[in-house]
């Protein structure tokens, strides 16, 4: 009776492009794509995990992070997700990124603008921003690409396009990561 | 003829396929309100069978489904939680989790809907978490039955539903067809 869909990997229905917010070489042999919630506890786990993956894989892995904010359930992942998205807009995503993930009880507004002053951004344009929901549209399209996508909580994660449902606990991150880099350099 | 028969009657919990009359049903989403399915003619219906209020698994599955209402919405489509839950849970359940779709309780007598739906756990008196997108005619057009701990998403459905309103579109678009030869004929 479960035959269908679950045998089969849930695959990447929107592929990785310049929409994305991309950490690593484009030609990298594995690329990891991350469905994540700001508020979320285990996302907030999995986010040291995956930068130690990082260190270790260096340049041969590519990791993308996408918003899937379950807002009825944690009340600031929208805004937090809008405010990583606005710092992206002043090249600064990732420091946001990085300064949510440690600070993920202090995500309202006011802590979001002393955020957006620490990386020294125009917290006027911040601010604004974050008042008309200029990035709401792309938060929301991360979030559809990941239910279409088969994301049915957080973290989810994606290798090479195909739905990582195993452990993302350092070691077998890292060995489906690496595997994943064998599979692409063997075709 | 024959393989009707046994999805009318289902035994040993196979689920109802794509393509067979949605039994109807009148269930209780409320101390005073009750739900009959034949209320949505004209209109697709979903229905997510899942074993308990409260179980972790459960608790993903609804909240996502909280989170996706404007896709379903989109197509115009009905969301209905069912379990074996009384009103009661169901309510708690619902205030707790800020979930603005209705739950049915399954409740007296016990699982019948789920029974003629086959999606019934007898040993376990709960049912199976168990998916079911109903087109406007009533009819069944995607069911799906996922392992008891596994949260299925939402792309099934999603794909249900599209590939619902694009049969919609292309009658529509049979129907102006058929129109407007009609209004040139007469011309």
């Amino acid at each position: 009776m479960s035959t269908n869909a679950t045998s089969a990997r849930a695959k990447l229905s929107l592929p990785v492009s310049e929409r994305d917010h991309i950490l690593g070489p484009e030609d990298a042999p594995v690329t990891l794509v991350e469905y994540g919630d700001f508020e979320c506890p285990y996302c907030g786990a999995a986010h040291l995990i995956v930068k130690e993956v990082q260190k270790v894989m260096s340049n041969s892995l590519r990791f993308v992070f996408r918003h899937f904010p379950l807002t009825q359930i944690h009340p600031h992942a929208e805004v937090a997700a809008e405010a990583a998205e606005s710092a992206g807009a002043q090249d600064r995503f990732w420091e946001m990124h990085d300064l949510l993930y440690a600070n993920q009880q202090l995500l309202d507004p006011a802590h979001l603008v002393g955020f957006a002053e620490e990386l020294s951004l125009d917290t006027v344009k911040f601010v604004r921003e974050l008042r008309d929901h200029v990035h709401h549209e792309h938060v929301r399209e991360d979030f559809t690409s990941g239910v279409r996508s088969g994301v049915n909580g957080t973290p989810a994660f994606f290798i090479n396009g195909f739905r990582y449902d195993g452990s993302w606990e350092f070691g077998p991150l890292l060995k489906a990561l690496e595997d994943g880099s064998v599979d692409a350099n063997a075709i | 003829m024959v393989e009707r028969t046994d999805n009318e009657n289902p035994n040993g919990g196979s689920a109802l396929k794509a393509e067979t009359t949605a039994p109807d049903f009148t269930l209780s989403s409320g101390a005073d309100e009750k739900v009959s399915l034949s209320d949505f003619r004209g209109r697709p219906v979903i229905l997510a069978f899942y074993p308990a209020d409260w179980s972790p698994v459960c608790g993903d599955q609804m909240a996502l489904y909280n989170e996706v209402l404007p896709e379903f919405k989109r197509f115009n489509a009905e969301l209905f939680g069912v379990s074996v839950d009384g009103v009661w849970c169901h309510r708690a359940y619902r205030e707790h989790r800020n979930l603005h779709f209705r739950l049915l309780s399954d409740f007296e007598p016990k699982g019948e809907v789920a029974r003629t739906y086959g999606v019934y756990r007898d040993g376990e008196g709960v049912t199976e978490r168990a998916l079911f997108v109903i087109d406007g005619e009533g009819r069944i057009a995607w069911s799906y039955v996922s392992p008891i701990e596994v949260n299925p998403g939402a792309d099934g459905i999603l794909n249900a539903l599209e590939s619902l309103s694009g049969k919609e579109v292309a009658n529509v678009d049979k129907r102006n067809k058929r129109e407007s030869q009609t209004k040139s004929a007469s011309l």
